[in-house]
């Protein structure tokens, strides 16, 4: 395998060749298991069994793919060299940048607060340093990849947009608030920083290698939390009553974008777990809108992510950063529900 | 020498003591394992991005767990 690496050229369109080949097989291959087990494939349990073993593997394989490019365009942007771009600019403009930056950073919740106060310290404004903060977790690959698989590219093109969007314009938002002095005391008292970032002199090989390593570590992680989703979003199709479903998360119930963000910036899960449920839901008559914004809450403010927050803002920071986000949200999945 | 693990204690963090652990025994290295979790600490140091790892008071690695080359480099191991 490293052999074939030290090669990236040869190695990248034949391992892209090979995924694709796996891609148009996946379904007669599925329908093939499932004629020889002895189910009647005519049977709901025969279907629901085809929609498993079809949209399982699909599911992984897209997600294999996606991690994979993530990995590789990761290796280009380090949190040092987001800092140096984002340091010393206004506001405006650059919450965009600094949104778009987040997906592209390789980011982990658990550095939440050394790279907040890395920004802070280089001088890159509050507003900025959230519009890369909310970004960051809500625009990742693992939930672009599960939208791409279940509802297709418009969908997950979709999100992406609208998640910017949210995350510029919070950003923005809590910037004009001017909430400086509610970051703790010794975070404001910190000496200034300069933001250089040196070259990181990666290979190609080094960062197909990153690609294969975060591979292993994603999707080895979150797969069990896919096969879990699907298995209960195949529960939902059988059984969840419709017409329930519809009248309390369809578009025309008013309540359903405002119940859905409720509902969903307390609950912890990763984005793996909730799209093929949310998927599931959304077949039954929930509307799009309401089921992007419960998403979003979910992924974008959970609990754990705010008591880490906490070492380094304020209460009332925190109080304000979730109202503009879950605001920002409510807006995003209302004005959708009320277009579409 | 003295290395210091930085990281708020989540599962990368462990990783990487456990794997700085098992590599300086394996190269017969004497080492003060020293982990810092106090976010100001981490910050003090000019580390931004989780776990990272500090050598005699220089940063020799930031963000997510390193390499076995990489560590095994820094206890004079072969390098690549």
């Amino acid at each position: 395998m490293d052999a074939a690496i030290r090669h990236p050229r040869l190695f990248v369109p034949a391992a892209a060749l090979a995924w694709l080949a796996l891609y148009a097989l996946l379904e007669s291959a599925s329908e093939a298991l499932v004629a020889a087990l002895p189910v009647d494939r005519a049977s709901r349990l025969g279907s629901a069994l085809q929609f498993f073993l079809y949209d399982a593997p699909k599911v992984l394989l897209l997600l294999t793919g996606v991690v994979f490019a993530m990995g590789i365009v990761n290796s280009y942007f380090t949190p040092e060299r987001t800092r140096a771009l984002l340091a010393g600019r206004s506001e405006g403009a650059s919450n965009v940048l600094a949104a778009c930056l987040g997906i592209v950073t390789p980011f982990c919740s658990c550095s939440a607060v050394p790279l907040f106060i890395g920004f802070v310290q280089a001088g890159v404004p509050l507003g900025v340093t959230f519009s890369f903060l909310i970004a960051a977790p809500m625009v990742n690959e693992v939930a672009l990849a599960l939208l791409l698989a279940l509802f297709g590219w418009k969908v997950a093109l979709l999100y992406l947009g609208l998640g910017l969007a949210v995350a510029v314009a919070a950003g923005w938002t809590i910037g004009r608030l001017g909430m400086e002095r509610h970051l703790e005391d010794w975070v404001r008292d910190l000496p200034r920083a300069s933001a250089g970032a040196c070259p990181d002199g990666m290979t190609p090989a080094d960062r197909v290698r990153a690609g294969l390593a975060s591979v292993r570590e994603i999707v080895g992680r979150v797969w069990p939390y896919v096969v879990a989703g699907i298995a209960v979003g195949a529960g939902i199709h059988g059984y969840a009553p419709e017409a329930f479903l519809a009248g309390v998360l369809g578009k025309d119930a008013w309540w359903s974008v405002p119940l859905a963000v409720v509902v969903g910036v307390p609950l912890y899960a990763n984005a793996a777990g909730i799209i093929p449920v949310v998927e599931a839901l959304l077949a039954k008559g929930a509307a799009l809108g309401t089921v992007l914004a419960f998403m979003m809450s979910v992924i974008a403010l959970s609990l754990p992510e705010l008591v880490i927050l906490r070492k380094v803002l304020k209460p009332r920071l925190i109080a304000t950063f979730v109202a503009v986000v879950a605001s920002g949200i409510l807006l995003v999945g209302s004005v959708f529900n009320a277009l579409l | 020498m003295e290395v210091k693990v930085l990281g708020s204690g989540c599962a990368n963090c462990r990783n990487t003591v456990a794997l700085v652990e098992s590599v300086a025994a394996e190269r017969g290295v004497a080492i003060r394992l020293v982990k810092v979790e106090d976010m100001r600490d981490i910050a003090a140091l000019g580390v931004m991005s989780t776990p990272g790892v500090v050598i005699d008071g220089r940063v020799v690695h930031a963000g997510g767990v390193p390499s076995r080359q990489k560590v095994l480099a820094w206890f004079g191991g072969p390098e690549g």
